[in-house]
């Protein structure tokens, strides 16, 4: 797909991977709604991408929050057209430090769940039958080593992270003979808040700069049909990154 | 005909009664015998425009503003002004509003307020306003404080999601496409895997009521709309393989009529305004049949029907529906004016 005045929408994208996705699809010529909880380090990678002569546009938004995703959804068609890509990249660890499923609040499961598996269903289910009556459109679910993976005291983010590769596939099975595309990866260990919160020992020098990540994640999406609809990829391994 | 009072749960099994002109029969079916009803080779034409919150409460007064219209940029709407009285209170009973005078300031909310910049000379319920915002701030402060406009038939207030199309995606309708309504996307594959193709066309559908019996004369009023390359081609691919053109809904007649007519009678991509009125008489130029909702005699809805079967016939169908029970308005059942193939 080339990305040159496409529509696209990234959630959590105040900082970490998904500013640097922002930025990537913008200096591709892409008009990006980013998506955020807080208004002001939003604002700040809008003035960014403005200042490298992209085009972004803010709309602060709780993708765990039910009422937000119509709004989300329509204000963002209202700015910048039909959405041709939807990045899934915001995410809820759940309380830190992060602890056993036997400590694990019912109420923290359901909220972790909110943000990663039911916010994306729903802002989706409106976004994609736009892309399905249009015949394409692209999906992205950033997902995580802890989709595959079982370790210890990442319950929460664990489960729904598998949930979301699944729900991937569920929509790439629907949704392909529409011409809509839906594939999850996993951008690996990267310098950035979440991961700094999740695993606060660990030495930033061995983690991978987002910005490398979101390059490689867009080259994805820029690879349309070359990549298997439904597909589980990995950033750091993925043969078309060079 | 009584109003379905709200929307149902599962619009696969809503009924859609079969007009077929040419024969001049009638017959009972349901949504999800649409596809079959179609043939290989037809196009449906959607109009995928979302429903708007486009009313909105004046702080401090008791007023209702319905945007009716975009004027040039997404700042800039003419609008309706409504006075006391709620969504239970049918429109021409509501009082009529307080007048204000060009240069006026209404605050909707916290961050959003307007200016009005003109009013009608002959109706003063009918304003210019300029928003004091503008882009992501305006629409997110837009979707905060503005509701879907309501209807005095319905039981409960509805929700913005309650007045969307399955494949909506730019806001530009002031009243949901309610046409398309019905269109799950059980029968929209179903239709596709059959050979039906789709195509999508943007129409800004207008308000079906101003309050004002003087101004809802001028209704339907000038609606924006974009037809593109992609529909374009789809919808002639379709005629030239002697498809039928099935438009859903009158804004998509209105649409395609009015390109037609634009390009001397040849479908053509346009970004433009809809002032065309369709009834008893016209000559369509490139749709061929119509899905639609229930309309009674009387309303522009019906005069439109009227371009794609006699009033007799279109007349016996309502009474037919009445008799046997379907529903009408926004959540009501279809009516599908369609000429069937030969065997």
């Amino acid at each position: 797909m080339d990305l040159f005045e496409k529509a696209a929408l990234v959630t959590g994208a105040s900082r970490g991977l998904g500013a640097a996705l922002a930025r990537s699809l913008a200096a591709r010529g892409a008009n990006v709604v980013i998506v955020g909880r807080e208004t002001e380090p939003l604002k700040n990678v809008e003035s960014e991408i403005h200042r490298n002569g992209g085009h972004a546009f803010a709309l602060a938004a709780d993708i765990g929050e039910k009422s937000a995703i119509h709004p989300l959804a329509f204000a963002a068609a209202a700015l910048v057209g039909p959405i041709d890509v939807l990045v899934h990249n915001a995410s809820a660890l759940g309380p830190t430090p992060l602890r056993l499923l036997l400590d694990t609040e019912c109420e923290d499961l359901a909220r972790v769940l909110d943000v990663n598996l039911v916010g994306p269903f729903r802002l989706t289910k409106i976004v994609a039958g736009s892309m399905a009556l249009r015949g394409a459109g692209t999906v992205v679910h950033v997902s995580s080593d802890a989709a595959v993976a079982v370790y210890p005291t990442w319950g929460a983010y664990s489960v729904s992270k598998a949930a979301q590769d699944h729900l991937a596939r569920l929509w790439a099975v629907e949704l392909g003979e529409h011409g809509v595309r839906s594939f999850s990866v996993d951008p690996g260990e990267m310098n950035t808040r979440m991961h700094a919160d999740a695993v606060p020992d660990a030495d930033p020098s061995t983690l991978e700069d987002p910005a490398r990540v979101a390059e490689r994640i867009v080259r994805m999406i820029e690879a349309g049909e070359r990549i298997q609809n439904g597909a589980r990829l990995e950033a750091a391994s993925w043969e078309g990154a060079s | 005909m009584i109003a379905a009072a709200w929307p149902r749960s599962a619009p696969d099994d809503e009924r859609l009664l079969h007009v077929d002109p040419r024969r001049a029969r009638i017959a009972d079916a349901c949504v999800r015998d649409l596809p079959g009803l179609l043939s290989p080779g037809d196009v449906l034409v959607v109009n995928d425009a979302a429903t708007l919150p486009a009313s909105l409460s004046v702080e401090g007064a008791d007023v209702e503003v319905r945007l009716v219209m975009r004027l040039g940029s997404d700042r800039a709407w003419r609008a309706v002004l409504f006075g006391t009285g709620d969504f239970r209170t049918p429109t021409e009973h509501r009082s009529a509003p307080p007048l204000f005078d060009v240069g006026a300031r209404l605050r909707f909310g916290a961050e959003l307020a307007a200016t009005i910049t003109a009013v009608d000379a002959d109706e003063p319920r009918l304003v210019d306003l300029l928003f004091a915002s503008d882009g992501a701030a305006l629409w997110s402060s837009l979707y905060r404080h503005g509701k879907p406009i309501q209807y005095a038939y319905v039981r409960e207030p509805l929700r913005l999601f309650d007045v969307q199309t399955r494949y909506a995606a730019r806001p530009w309708a002031l009243e949901m496409p309610s046409a398309g309504r019905p269109l799950s996307w059980s029968v929209l594959t179903e239709l596709r895997r059959r050979g039906v193709t789709t195509a999508a066309i943007t129409h800004a559908a207008g308000i079906s009521s101003t309050g004002s019996t003087s101004l809802d004369l001028r209704l339907p009023m000038r609606e924006r709309y974009v037809i593109d390359d992609l529909a374009v081609a789809t919808i002639r691919a379709a005629k030239a393989r002697g498809g039928r053109v099935v438009a859903v809904g009158t804004t998509v007649v209105r649409a395609l009529e009015s390109s037609a007519l634009e390009h001397d009678g040849e479908l053509a991509a346009a970004d433009d305004e809809a002032t065309l009125l369709v009834g008893p008489g016209f000559r369509l130029r490139v749709v061929d049949a119509i899905l639609s909702g229930m309309h009674p005699p009387g309303t522009s809805h019906f005069a439109l029907l009227g371009a794609f079967a006699p009033s007799p016939l279109l007349a016996r169908a309502l009474e037919h529906a009445e008799r046997t029970g379907y529903l009408e308005h926004e959540f009501g059942d279809s009516m599908l004016i369609l000429v069937q193939k030969d065997p």
